[in-house]
């Protein structure tokens, strides 16, 4: 298949795992920030692959694991609202929340539907003008422009029924607030979609102000061995730097009009991470201009209180400080199909990842 | 008769005779079912008896490479199949929803006739009801069966026999029957030529049993894939279950939307896909048998029976990376059969 054979070739996959054999002599420990990067290292089993000096660890870029139990609690209370139709990916259907999930809610009777896109969601408020369509925006600079194409395109339309309910995050701050805490890595694996969008300018702090590299990856073998090559090749050689090597998708200005859509809607504001707490100018928050397709805004709703699980340590798993088989839940009362914590739910979750591949 | 199932087809009374003489007798048509007793009388003999039952409810009820009849034949046929014995009779009974149309209900009943015929199978019994609108999705199926086991094939299911050494088969390409429903739904608007791999295998089983004495498990792999099965075969078991990814035949198209929607093929649903544990000595021949079938023509050696990581199955990638293969937690798919 194009563009799929070629970065799954085991003959390059053998002449980058003994390059990266030869090349490195630290032990070192790079930090895939991206959820699919994990799901990828796990489903080919590429730790398998690399010397004992190499260290992969999971980070914080799982948008369904970072986003809070109060985001799923007052998706819920919309989802009980009988006027309203909460659109969402598949994802978050099954995160639990303080005490229930969407799809308990679908199942009591609760319109939950699962689109691809948010231009489904669209169709959906045109078809059903009468009630209220909310979709559930999650996710970085990679779905957040969509959403926000999608606000732009229900204002012209006049789709007065249309919400969005924001829990959109953009990847920096939190790529620096782990080195601030002190969690010890010695480079990024940085995101390839989230790059494609803002291109490598967000990085530029990584090597000036902690010193560290970031390599910008795709999701194949080929190309996630070819970015552990060049940070190897980086720490080897002292030499810190952001560099991509998924250049066939990501250019270093990214994508300029995406940017521009996405900040015509969205503004920054601070946002509550899963291990991060509050991070500042870290969450998009819709415009003044556009409040009207903001479901917070324009929807008010009781939601019940928190109650979050005790024993959970999805916090320190997406800092990277430990890995998922330390949880004393995990694959005990914390499964895929029974999950505590939202890194157990999302494909892109670590703990997912590591429940279904690395047992 | 109007083109619409009516509620009263389902009343016992003068329609339901109707469509039972006009449509069920007509098509699936035998000696034993002819006769329209409460029960159906057997003549079977003395030996062990296989008997499984199950339901459909696929949506589409129409797809690419078949329908929900054929998909109740096979599956039923193919349950009894893998267990090592020799199908013979089914039974079907049709739940269907009021304002159904009874030209695509008769194309269904005439494509279990058709694959009931090719199998050796007789339908020898069975039941309709009619339900509101809206109270069932069109029409879902129940077909049971019951074939004849030998003495020597009763431990297959099972498998209890396995050794370490033996080697893992699959009759061909995996997760065409899955994604062939994926492209028929709506709301995907991509146009492909997948077909389901929906169909009996129970002659092909056949022929790679006369063939080989040690074929020492199977199963068929629907829901859940390949990759359940694999779970399920080393669960609990004093083996491991070793498997190449790069032996697992895929068709190019499956993979490409399997790639685009995030699907895993291993964990995609087929329902023409037997997995087949056999003596290391034998594997070979039974292979050979499977691809003169046409519904083995890609059969595969894809792994073998070990004596490490035992109650696990574990994959090598393609990449010559190393995971373990687990079961799905949730459907990743909802109404495939």
């Amino acid at each position: 298949m194009k563009y799929i054979d070629e970065y799954r070739d085991k003959k390059l996959v053998d002449e980058l795992v003994s390059q990266i054999k030869r090349r490195s002599t630290k032990p070192v420990t790079f930090m895939e920030v991206c959820g699919g990067h994990t799901m990828s290292i796990q489903k080919f089993g590429i730790p398998y692959l690399l010397p004992d000096t190499v260290k992969l660890v999971s980070g914080p870029g799982c948008p369904v694991c970072v986003s809070s139990t109060s985001y799923i609690d007052r998706a819920i209370a919309y989802s009980r609202l009988d006027d309203v139709i909460i659109t969402t990916y598949g994802d978050l259907i099954r995160v639990p929340g303080s005490t229930s999930s969407l799809d308990k809610e679908k199942a009591a009777g609760a319109d939950v539907r699962i689109v691809y896109s948010i231009l489904d969601a669209l169709n959906i408020a045109k078809k059903n003008r009468r009630k209220k369509v909310v979709f559930l925006g999650i996710g970085f600079e990679t779905t957040a422009p969509s959403s926000a194409a999608g606000i732009i395109k229900a204002q012209m339309a006049g789709l007065r029924n249309f919400f969005l309910y924001s829990s959109h995050k953009i990847m920096p701050p939190a790529m620096e607030a782990l080195i601030d805490e002190g969690v010890k890595i010695d480079g990024y694996i940085a995101p390839g979609h989230v790059t494609t969008i803002t291109g490598t300018a967000i990085y530029k702090n990584m090597p000036e102000k902690f010193g560290l590299g970031c390599v910008v990856s795709g999701f194949e073998p080929v190309d996630l061995l070819k970015a552990i090559l060049m940070l190897v090749e980086q720490i080897e050689n002292n030499d810190p730097k952001v560099e991509i090597a998924y250049t066939r998708v990501v250019k270093p200005e990214g994508n300029v009009k995406a940017q521009q859509i996405l900040y015509e809607v969205f503004e920054l504001r601070d946002d509550w991470w899963r291990g991060l707490g509050i991070l500042s100018e870290s969450g998009l928050k819709i415009k003044e201009e556009y409040k009207m397709h903001d479901a917070e805004v324009m929807i008010p709703v009781e939601v019940e209180p928190l109650k979050e699980w005790k024993g959970c340590i999805c916090g320190e798993v997406l800092k990277g400080l430990k890995n998922p088989k330390q949880c004393k839940l995990f694959g005990k009362v914390c499964t895929p199909a029974n999950p505590v914590g939202a890194c157990m739910v999302s494909n892109e979750g670590a703990c997912n990842a590591y429940y279904r591949y690395n047992r | 008769m109007d083109d619409k199932i009516l509620l009263g087809y389902g009343s016992g009374g003068k329609l339901t005779h109707e469509l039972i003489s006009n449509l069920f007798v007509k098509y699936f048509s035998n000696d034993i079912l002819e006769l329209q007793t409460d029960s159906a009388v057997l003549d079977i003999g003395t030996g062990k008896v296989a008997f499984t039952t199950d339901s459909f409810v696929v949506d589409p009820v129409f797809f690419p490479g078949g329908n929900i009849g054929k998909l109740a034949i096979a599956g039923t046929v193919n349950d009894l199949a893998v267990s090592g014995a020799t199908p013979v009779y089914l039974s079907a009974s049709f739940i269907i929803e009021e304002g159904f149309s009874l030209s695509e209900l008769e194309t269904i009943v005439r494509t279990m006739a058709d694959e009931a015929g090719k199998a050796g199978v007789k339908i020898v019994t069975g039941d309709t009801k009619v339900v509101n609108k809206g109270k069932c999705d069109k029409v879902f199926i129940n077909t049971s069966g019951i074939g004849l086991l030998p003495e020597d094939k009763v431990n297959i299911g099972s498998g209890k026999n396995i050794e370490t050494g033996d080697k893992i088969i699959i009759n061909g390409t995996i997760a065409d029957h899955g994604m062939s429903i994926m492209a028929a739904r709506e709301g995907l608007n991509f146009s492909t030529e997948i077909e389901s791999d929906c169909a009996c295998l129970n002659g092909m089983i056949r022929s790679a049993l006369d063939v080989s004495e040690n074929v020492r498990f199977m199963r068929d792999a629907t829901r859940g894939g390949l990759a359940t099965v694999l779970c399920e075969l080393a669960a609990d078991r004093d083996f491991g279950v070793e498997i190449y990814e790069d032996k697992i035949p895929v068709n190019e198209n499956v993979r490409g939307i399997c790639e685009l929607l995030g699907f895993d093929p291993l964990y995609v649903a087929n329902e023409g896909k037997v997995v087949m544990v056999v003596g290391k000595d034998d594997a070979e021949k039974v292979l050979s048998v499977l691809r003169r079938n046409e519904f083995g023509r890609n059969a595969a050696i894809i792994g073998e029976v070990t004596n490490e990581h035992k109650g696990k199955a574990w994959l090598t990638t393609g990449i010559g990376g190393r995971r373990i293969i687990d079961m799905l937690a949730g459907e990743q798919l909802p109404r495939i059969c």
